[in-house]
């Protein structure tokens, strides 16, 4: 295999690791995820923040 | 609940971050420093139309390419830890982050990439003016894609140019320009690109060392040293200007950075610079480990000060004075700093209270506070230290920003002195004959990493507690996750980077034994 070939071959996994299995499986947003509205989000900070 | 923080959720986070971040930085900076020596070797074929530039060029080129398709989004692993690991912390900056990474995200997506397919594959198919052109705007798109997030990074030791929103917990960009053009930014990114290109010079004259150890491919390597020692020279002069005018805003805006990074403990009038020491345990203070004295250290008197302020006989402020105060030289003590954060606190907890109650006259009183200047110079800058219990808390790990400091320093010397006489050397060709300094320059490849590693260190440790310098410590800023998916997480990066960068090296040293594609020696 070339070696531009390899490259492309590292790239690809790596998308495929990065974005497909790790952000999905792995990394959801925590905020997000856990509320619909960014007021919630807000909410959920200012608690955080001040107790 | 700040108060129930699990400390190892935030020591596995921070550990992440770290690994990420440190693995990420294995790739940039040679991408950084290797496209200006890329743009210089093709700058000369153009001009000379010396076939034997284009061949060198060309090999340099494969190894920039191998760099940069292997570290190509490691970086944007860092951003799915924001969004799950640093929950509040991205919430508190958001909008002031927003931007930078947004227009480093369209700076590095279009530009970089759009002329890096051009400046690889557009041989022969474009002529050589347009291909010089691409390769000129790969050096200077990658070159201005990390200054947006060093831009981002610059906020988070010096947050200016916002005013912070009571109602969402979020600070909002009040003028973009003084964030962009923010002192700590500019420095950082003069001092960190330049830092790159110093890193880039060290690996190009390193390599090329390793052939002329080998009698292979000698005009390529005494050529590119030529080339490198040059831009490596020009580029120290500078990284130590930048470092000069970072460490003075450093002083400003981070006293205790300054003070931890110098091992100075007891401020002192005409402070003497610390060139080189060994840090002991403490007389004064056993039981603390963070704080040392120096068993041994080589000091050039009154250099600190002047290095600080400007002039002599400058007070220069220690740990010491940093955490009890020095009434003398107008330095508030952390307890006084812990108080008005916690009334800030306080007065953001009444406006939450007061909204939820739907008490608008509390409320109104409350959120005129947050956007009244004397409230936001006296209390919200200090709003970080209403979470801190322990004055302890406040200092960094000195002997880790210590030796990390002047290791850089050290090794940023080092390489200067190494490409002034490989320049000598190669001038005067006698430089096959300088085995010895041949094959320390190729071991200087692993110093340079060491160097630039170093640099990061110094500017993320030593300025801990803070994740926001003074409005947001490290343990408020972590999500309420599962410490064990942190752990999982941790391991499963541990082993993907350490994949990536062992395919790096086999990639890259299998490259250069090949040698330019035509095997012309």
């Amino acid at each position: 295999m070339t070696v531009g070939k390899k490259l492309w071959v590292i790239i690809l996994i790596k998308l495929f690791v990065f974005f497909v299995i790790m952000k999905w499986f792995f990394f959801p947003d925590f905020l997000q995820t856990r509320f619909d509205k960014d007021e919630e989000r807000s909410e959920y900070v200012l608690e955080q923040l001040t107790q | 609940m700040i108060d129930s923080i699990d400390l190892s959720l935030v020591n596995w986070s921070r550990g992440q971050f770290a690994l990420t971040a440190y693995y990420h930085w294995l790739f940039v900076p040679l991408t950084l420093g290797l496209s200006f020596i890329l743009v210089f070797m093709e700058t000369l074929y153009v001009r000379t139309g010396d076939e034997m530039w284009k061949r060198i060029t060309k090999f340099w080129m494969t190894l920039f390419g191998i760099n940069f398709a292997i570290g190509v989004a490691t970086g944007i692993i860092m951003e799915f830890e924001f969004g799950t690991n640093w929950s509040s912390y991205s919430w508190f900056v958001g909008d002031i982050f927003g931007a930078p990474l947004a227009i480093e995200g369209i700076m590095a997506f279009f530009m970089e990439t759009t002329f890096l397919a051009v400046m690889f594959f557009g041989w022969n198919k474009i002529s050589k003016k347009w291909h010089l052109a691409s390769t000129w705007l790969v050096a200077i798109g990658a070159n201005l894609s990390a200054l947006w997030i060093l831009v981002a990074n610059a906020w988070m030791q010096h947050p200016i140019g916002m005013q912070f929103n009571p109602d969402t917990a979020r600070n909002e960009m009040q003028n973009f320009w003084d964030v962009l053009f923010s002192p700590v930014a500019v420095n950082k990114w003069l001092h960190t690109t330049t830092s790159g290109f110093v890193l880039a010079s060290v690996f190009v004259v390193g390599v090329s060392s390793w052939f002329l150890v080998k009698k292979r491919e000698i005009l390529l390597a005494k050529r590119s040293i030529l080339v490198a020692a040059t831009f490596g020279i020009l580029s120290s002069i500078f990284v130590i200007w930048s470092g000069d005018g970072s460490t003075r805003q450093i002083v400003h805006v981070q006293p205790m950075k300054f003070a931890a990074i110098e091992g100075l403990y007891h401020g002192q009038e005409g402070a003497g610079l610390v060139a080189i020491g060994v840090m002991s345990q403490s007389e004064e203070d056993p039981e603390n480990e963070n704080i040392k004295d120096f068993a041994f250290r080589i000091e050039i008197p009154n250099f600190l000060s002047y290095m600080a302020y400007g002039h002599f006989e400058a007070f220069v402020p220690g740990v010491i004075d940093l955490i009890e105060g020095n009434e003398e030289q107008g330095i508030l003590s952390s307890a006084e700093k812990m108080e008005r954060g916690k009334y800030a606190r306080e007065v953001l907890r009444d406006l939450k209270e007061a909204k939820a109650a739907n008490d608008v006259v509390v409320y109104e009183a409350q959120k005129a506070k947050f956007m009244d200047p004397g409230f936001q110079d006296n209390y919200f800058k200090y709003f970080g230290y209403g979470f801190i219990n322990d004055p302890q808390q406040l200092i960094p790990n000195v002997p880790l920003s210590f030796y990390s400091f002047h290791l850089m320093v050290g090794l940023g010397f080092f390489f200067l002195f190494l490409f002034i006489l490989m320049l000598i050397f190669v001038m005067r060709d006698t430089i096959e004959r300088r085995r010895g300094w041949l094959r320390l320059a190729i071991w200087s490849i692993a110093l340079a990493y060491l160097a630039s590693m170093s640099g990061w260190t110094v500017a993320e440790m030593g300025r801990q507690p803070w994740v926001v310098q003074d409005l947001m410590p490290t343990f408020a800023a972590v999500s309420q996750i599962d410490a064990g998916m942190v752990q999982v997480t941790f391991w499963l990066f541990a082993a993907i980077f350490t994949t990536l960068a062992i395919a790096e090296v086999r990639i890259m040293t299998r490259q250069i034994k090949l040698g330019p594609k035509d095997g012309r020696k």
